[in-house]
C-alpha cells in the first residue's frame, strides 16, 4: 500500500514555497523569499539582456551591410527623459532607504516612470511630424524598434511599481525589506541602465 | 509575523477543492507538469497523422484521398495534395514536433513533475508563473492549429522560417495569415518559455532542501537544470528574431529582406535587407533548442540505467561536467547549419572544429552510461529497453552528425535526405525514447497504477524496429542526392534508377507499423490509468526523493515535513548495505557514502 516514508525527525519550517533553503542553513521564510525572488528577478534581466543583444546585433550587422542607410536626427526631449529615468532610479533608492516617507517617494517614481513613458511617446510624435515613419528606413526602424520594446518593460516596471504601492499604502511600514520591493528596484534600475545604453547606442551607433 | 504572512500569501498555497483550481488553472507543479505532458501527447498524435500522410503522398503523389478534401479544401482539390499542401504539412509536422512535442514534454513536463520532488521541494519556486507558463503555452498550441483554418492555409516555410519566403505575404498560399500566426505562435510559446526557464533555474537554485548539495542531484535535475539556462538564453533570441520578422510582414520594415526581388510578376516594395541575419539568429537560437530537446532525456537514461543495472552512474562527476560542456558548446555551433550559405571558410572551419569537439562530451556520456551497464545485474523493463535504445539511437545519430559537421562533406549532403535521417534519430527519436523511458519509468509515481509491462516490450520491439527501418534508408537516399522537401521525384531520372521508389515504399510501410505500435503505447497509457496494477512507493527500489512519497504524492509532496539528503543519487549495490540500494534521505549510517 501506498504510505509515507517519512523523514525521521522533520523541522517544519514557516515558508509555505519550498522546504529547501537551497545550501543546507535554515533560513527564515522571508530570507529565502527575498532571495528566491531576486534569483528570479535576474534570470528574467538575463533574458532581457539576450532579446537586446540580439536587437543589438541584428542593428549592427543591418547597417553594417547595407547602403540604404540613413541616420535620422534623434528628438532632443529623449535628453530630458533620460534625465528623468535616472531620477526615478535615485527616487526608488529613497523610498528603500527612507522607511518614513518611503510611500511618497515610491509615488514620485511611479509618476517619473509615466512622464518617461510620455516623453517617449512625444519622441515618436516629434518623428512623425518630421516625416520619419516605421518603415522609412532601417535607422527609423530600429529606433521605433528599440525604443518600443524598452518602453513594453517600462509598462511592466510601472505595473510592478503600482503593486508594490498598492501594498505600501494598506500595509503600514511595508516597504522594509520585502521581496517584491527588492525585485522591483533590481528590475526598475536595470531599465533606467538598459535606457541609457539604447540610447548611446542610437546616439552614437546610428551615425554613419 | 508580517513576513511570515507575505510569503505565505506569495507562494504557499493550500490544497485546492474545486474541479477548476485542481485541476485546470492549478498551482501544483504535478498537475502542470501533467498537463504539459497531455499537451504533448496531443501535439504528437497531430504531428504523428502529418508525418503520415506526407509519407502516403511520396509513395502515391496522385491518390485521391476524399476526406482530405474536406480537411483541406484549398491544398487538395479533388483529394489529390498539391506540392504547397506538401509544404503545408512539412512545416507543421517540424514545428509541432520540434515546440510542442520535444521542447514540451521532457522538459516542461517531467521536469516540473519531478524536479521539486527530487530536490525535495514542495512546489516550483513561482506556482503562478507556473501556471502562466502553461498556459501561454496552451495558447500558442492553440494559435499554431489556428493556421491551417485560416485563408490560404499552413505556412509553408518550413520550421526554420527563411525569409525572404516568410516575410512576404505573396510567396505562397500558406504565406498570407497562416505565417503570421505561426510567427506569434512562437513569441508566445518562447515567452512561456522563458518563464518556465526562471522558475527551474530558481527552483534548483533556491529551493533544495538540505544535505541536498549540487554534486548530489540526481542527474535528472542536472539535464532539467542546464536545459533551462539554454532555454533562458536561446528563446529571448528567437523572440526578437520573430519580432523582427513580424515587422518585415506587417509593417513594411526591410530587416531581412533584400531589395529588387520580384515575387509573382509583382515588384517587392522593400530594400537592404539581410536574410542571412534571419538565419544567424535563427540558428544561435535553433541549435541550442537541439540540446533543450536531447538533453532531459539524457537524464531520464542515467537515472534509469542506473537503476535498472543496479550499479551507480559511472562517473557521476564526469557526467555532470559533459552535460555543461553540452550545454556550453551548444552556443557556438550555429553556424554549422550555414555551410553553404556563402560563409568565410575560416568561420566554417571554426564552426566546424567547434562541432566536433562537442563529440568529446557526448562520447563521454555514451561511454559512461555503456560503464554503468557493465557487470550489472541488469532488470529489463520497459523503461529500460528504450533508455538502451536512446543509446543506441544517440549514436547512430551522432555518427552522421560527424559527417554533417565538415563543411566539404556538407556541400554535398544539406538540403538531402542524409540531413533528414539523422535530425529525426538525434533529435526525434532518441529524444522520444528518453520519453517513452520516462513515461515508463515514471508512471507509477504520477497515477499510482503500473503500466502493463509485457505491452510495453512490445511497444519497444517494434518502435526500435521500426524507426531504423524508416530512418536508416534515407541515409542512402541522400547519398544518392535525393533532396528534401520534394513532395515528388516522378521524372527525376536519377533517383528513379537508384531506386528510390521503392525505398520510399518501404520507408512508408515502416512507418505505418511504426505508428501502429504507438497506438499500443497510448492504449496502455489510458488503459492503466483506470486499471493497472496499484503501484507502491517504491517500484523499481529506486534511490531519489520522489520514491519515499506517496503515489501519486500529496498536494505538497512530503506532507509540510522537510526531507534531509544524506546520500549521493545512486547508491546501488553499496557494500555493507542491508539492502542493495541506500535511499538519498536514509541516515548516514546506513553506508559509505558514495561519490
Amino acid at each position: 500500500m501506498a504510505t509515507l516514508v517519512a523523514p525521521p525527525k522533520p523541522p517544519v519550517t514557516g515558508h509555505g514555497g519550498g522546504y529547501g533553503d537551497g545550501r543546507g542553513g535554515g533560513r527564515d521564510g522571508g530570507a529565502l523569499a527575498i532571495r528566491r525572488y531576486k534569483t528570479g528577478t535576474w534570470l528574467g534581466l538575463g533574458a532581457v539582456v539576450m532579446l537586446f543583444a540580439a536587437f543589438t546585433s541584428a542593428y549592427v550587422v543591418r547597417q553594417g551591410m547595407s547602403s540604404d542607410w540613413r541616420a535620422i536626427r534623434l528628438p532632443s526631449i529623449l535628453w530630458l527623459n533620460t534625465a528623468v529615468i535616472v531620477v526615478s532610479s535615485l527616487t526608488f533608492e529613497r523610498a528603500r532607504r527612507d522607511r518614513q516617507s518611503a510611500l511618497l517617494w515610491l509615488g514620485a517614481t511611479s509618476i517619473l516612470g509615466v512622464v518617461f513613458l510620455a516623453g517617449q511617446y512625444v519622441a515618436w510624435q516629434q518623428l512623425r511630424a518630421a516625416g520619419v515613419f516605421l518603415a522609412s528606413n532601417p535607422s527609423s526602424s530600429f529606433f521605433y524598434l528599440l525604443t518600443g520594446a524598452h518602453g513594453v518593460h517600462i509598462v511592466g516596471g510601472i505595473l510592478a511599481l503600482l503593486y508594490v504601492l498598492g501594498k505600501a499604502w494598506t500595509v503600514g511600514g511595508w516597504v522594509n525589506r520585502q521581496a517584491a520591493v527588492e525585485a522591483t528596484a533590481l528590475y526598475w534600475h536595470f531599465m533606467d541602465g538598459l535606457w541609457v545604453y539604447l540610447f548611446f547606442l542610437l546616439k552614437v551607433g546610428g551615425r554613419q | 509575523m508580517a513576513e511570515q504572512a507575505h510569503t505565505h500569501e506569495a507562494h504557499a498555497h493550500a490544497a485546492p477543492t474545486g474541479f477548476i483550481r485542481k485541476y485546470i488553472f492549478s498551482l501544483d507543479h504535478k498537475i502542470i507538469g501533467l498537463q504539459y505532458y497531455f499537451l504533448a501527447v496531443v501535439a504528437v498524435i497531430v504531428g504523428m497523422f502529418l508525418s503520415l500522410l506526407m509519407r502516403w503522398h511520396l509513395v502515391w503523389p496522385t491518390a485521391k484521398i476524399g476526406w482530405l478534401e474536406t480537411l483541406f479544401p484549398a491544398g487538395a482539390a479533388g483529394g489529390v495534395m498539391t506540392p504547397e499542401l506538401y509544404l503545408s504539412l512539412m512545416t507543421m509536422h517540424g514545428t509541432i514536433m520540434v515546440f510542442f512535442v520535444l521542447t514540451t514534454a521532457p522538459q516542461s513536463g517531467f521536469g516540473n513533475y519531478v524536479l521539486p520532488i527530487q530536490i525535495g521541494a514542495a512546489d516550483m519556486a513561482f506556482p503562478v508563473l507556473n501556471m502562466l507558463s502553461f498556459w501561454i503555452t496552451f495558447l500558442s498550441f492553440v494559435v499554431m492549429i489556428a493556421a491551417f483554418f485560416v485563408t490560404g492555409g499552413a505556412p509553408l516555410s518550413g520550421w526554420t522560417a527563411y525569409p525572404p519566403l516568410s516575410a512576404l505575404t505573396e510567396t505562397g498560399p500558406g504565406q498570407q495569415s497562416g505565417q503570421t500566426l505561426w510567427i506569434l505562435s512562437l513569441a508566445l510559446f518562447s515567452a512561456a518559455s522563458l518563464l518556465g526557464a526562471l522558475n527551474f533555474i530558481t527552483t534548483t537554485l533556491d529551493l533544495r532542501t538540505k544535505g541536498l548539495s549540487l554534486m548530489r542531484m540526481p542527474l535528472t535535475c542536472w539535464t532539467w537544470f542546464i536545459t533551462a539556462i539554454l532555454g533562458l538564453l536561446a528563446f529571448a533570441v528567437l523572440l526578437a528574431g520573430g519580432v523582427l520578422l513580424i515587422m518585415d510582414r506587417v509593417a513594411g520594415t526591410s530587416f531581412f529582406v533584400p531589395g529588387g526581388l520580384v515575387v509573382s510578376d509583382k515588384v517587392i516594395n522593400h530594400s537592404g535587407g539581410s536574410p542571412l541575419l534571419w538565419q544567424h539568429l535563427f540558428w544561435f537560437f535553433g541549435h541550442p533548442e537541439v540540446y533543450i530537446a536531447i538533453l532531459p532525456g539524457m537524464g531520464v537514461v542515467s537515472q534509469v540505467l542506473s537503476t535498472f543495472s543496479r550499479k551507480p552512474i559511472f562517473g557521476y562527476r564526469a557526467m555532470v561536467f559533459a552535460i555543461i560542456a553540452i550545454g556550453a558548446l551548444g552556443f557556438g555551433v550555429w553556424g554549422h547549419h550555414m555551410f553553404i550559405s556563402g560563409m568565410s571558410p575560416y568561420s566554417a572551419m571554426a564552426f566546424s572544429v567547434l562541432t566536433m569537439s562537442i563529440g568529446v562530451p557526448s562520447a563521454i556520456k555514451t561511454f559512461n552510461w555503456i560503464g554503468t551497464l557493465w557487470g550489472g545485474k541488469i532488470r529489463f523493463t520497459s523503461a529500460m529497453m528504450f533508455a538502451i535504445g536512446f543509446v543506441s539511437l544517440f549514436v547512430t545519430g551522432g555518427l552522421s552528425g560527424i559527417f554533417l559537421g565538415q563543411p566539404p562533406v556538407d556541400l554535398f549532403f544539406h538540403d538531402t535526405y542524409f540531413v533528414v535521417a539523422h535530425f529525426h534519430m538525434i533529435m526525434g527519436v532518441a529524444s522520444i525514447f528518453g520519453m517513452f523511458a520516462g513515461t515508463y519509468y515514471w508512471f507509477p509515481k504520477m497515477f499510482g497504477r503500473m503500466m502493463n509491462e509485457g505491452l510495453g516490450k512490445l511497444h519497444f520491439w517494434i518502435t526500435f524496429v521500426g524507426v531504423y527501418a524508416i530512418f536508416t534508408p534515407m541515409h542512402y537516399l541522400g547519398l544518392f542526392g535525393h533532396p528534401r522537401r520534394y513532395s515528388e521525384i516522378t521524372g527525376v531520372n536519377y533517383l528513379a534508377k537508384s531506386g528510390a521508389g521503392e525505398i520510399h515504399l518501404f520507408m512508408t510501410i515502416a512507418a505505418l507499423i511504426t505508428v501502429g505500435a504507438q497506438l499500443l503505447f497510448f492504449f496502455n497509457l489510458f488503459w492503466s490509468l483506470f486499471k493497472g496494477k496499484k503501484a507502491p512507493v517504491n517500484p523499481w527500489e529506486s534511490t531519489t526523493l520522489e520514491w519515499t512519497v506517496p503515489s501519486p504524492p500529496p498536494h505538497d509532496n512530503f506532507g509540510g515535513y522537510e526531507p534531509v539528503v544524506n546520500h549521493g543519487p545512486y547508491e546501488y549495490s553499496v557494500p555493507g548495505a542491508p539492502k542493495d540500494y541506500v535511499m538519498q534521505s536514509d541516515p548516514a549510517g546506513v553506508a559509505a557514502t558514495g561519490h
